[in-house]
């Protein structure tokens, strides 16, 4: 893949974006992921890749489970405590926050994210198959088991 | 027995399997300690609970269908939700701990509050009545 020219202009630490871009061009070259984590986090929408936010983005989610955009999707303490630690974990090294420095609770809103879908055609994301850029599942037939590769992409007509 | 069922369904023990009437037992058993008025469920009633809105922007059906037998869809996320209906979808209503969080997470989404236990089995007794 090409390194994200607009990212070095956004970002203030564009040397580990430069590495880091080159190792996780692929969203699934981590081990499996945790099926507490696939069974709790993955039955609204996909099991997110844990990669694509921080440590810091993927606190701020958990912490506010039961407001989670605009339903409750809280969880019983001990299932809390181990998804918790599976996604500190397996975040992301690289910081992901907006432009006043809060974390992002977004992948959708990552740049990681604009880059790797710049060539999905605006008018996809807006079909009712789809719906939301957030139902990776729409697209990636098996994000339900939590894996991303181009292989199994299928834009919706 | 049966406050020894209804404790072992809520007290957070280890998953077993159960069939969805054992559901209908333990609602009932709550029911009758907590409600005066209750005489049983029934599945009309829980299918007008299913499909009305209670003052807020959702229903049981915007996501699971108003015909339940089938797949459903979040209507946030657009995700594909397996039947809820235990004929058409025979993982329903097997698992305490399961049944609980659902039930609690969506009345609160829906009603903004809890759901009673009249109202959890006449929906049951709604969704069991599907498809035979
Ligand atoms: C009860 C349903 C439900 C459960 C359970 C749930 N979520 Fe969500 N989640 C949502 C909804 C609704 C959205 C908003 C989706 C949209 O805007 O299209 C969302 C969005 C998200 C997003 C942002 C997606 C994006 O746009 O990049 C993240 C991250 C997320 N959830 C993480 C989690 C994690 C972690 C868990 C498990 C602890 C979890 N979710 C469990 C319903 C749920
Ligand atoms: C509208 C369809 C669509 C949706 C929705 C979608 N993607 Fe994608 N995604 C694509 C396409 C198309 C590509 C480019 C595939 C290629 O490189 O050929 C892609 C690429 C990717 C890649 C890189 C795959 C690789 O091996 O190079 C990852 C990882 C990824 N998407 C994750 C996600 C996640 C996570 C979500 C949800 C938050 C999501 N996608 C939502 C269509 C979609
Ligand atoms: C915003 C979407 C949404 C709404 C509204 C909603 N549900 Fe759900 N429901 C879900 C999702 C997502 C699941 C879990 C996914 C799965 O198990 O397939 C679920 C699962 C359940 C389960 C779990 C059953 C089992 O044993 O697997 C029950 C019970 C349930 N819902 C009842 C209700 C009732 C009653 C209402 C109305 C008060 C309702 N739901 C409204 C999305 C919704």
């Amino acid at each position: 893949m090409s390194i994200p020219t607009r990212s070095f202009v956004l970002a203030g630490f564009a040397g580990i974006l430069l590495v880091s871009s080159g190792l996780q061009a692929s969203g699934n070259a981590a081990a499996p992921p945790d099926p507490a984590y696939v069974q709790e986090c993955g039955s609204c929408h996909a099991a997110y890749p844990p990669r694509r936010l921080s440590g810091a983005s993927w606190q701020a989610v958990l912490a506010g489970l039961d407001k989670h955009f605009s339903v409750d999707a809280s969880l019983d303490p001990k299932i809390f405590t181990e998804i918790s630690a599976y996604l500190n974990s397996q975040a992301g090294r690289q910081e992901t926050a907006s432009a006043d420095g809060r974390p992002l609770l977004r992948i959708t809103e990552t740049r990681w994210f604009r880059h790797e879908h710049d060539e999905v055609p605006e008018a996809a994301w807006k079909r009712p198959a789809v719906k939301s850029p957030s139902n990776c599942g729409a697209c990636h037939t098996a994000a339900d088991q939590g894996r991303y590769s181009e292989h199994g992409v299928r834009i919706p007509q | 027995m049966r406050k020894l069922l209804f404790l072992t369904l809520f007290a957070g023990l280890p998953a077993h399997a159960e069939q969805p009437t054992d559901f209908l037992d333990s609602f009932a058993a709550e029911a009758r300690q907590t409600d005066p008025a209750y005489a049983g469920f029934d599945a009309k009633r829980g299918e007008r609970f299913f499909g009305a809105r209670h003052q807020g922007d959702w229903s049981c059906s915007s996501c699971h269908t108003a015909n339940p037998v089938q797949a459903g869809r979040h209507q946030v996320t657009g995700k594909t939700i397996a039947p809820l209906a235990p004929s058409a979808n025979p993982e329903r209503f097997t698992r305490p701990e399961k049944v609980e969080k659902w039930f609690r997470r969506n009345c609160k989404d829906v009603l903004k509050r809890a759901c009673t236990p009249q109202e959890k089995g006449d929906v049951l007794t709604y969704l069991i009545s599907l498809g035979r």
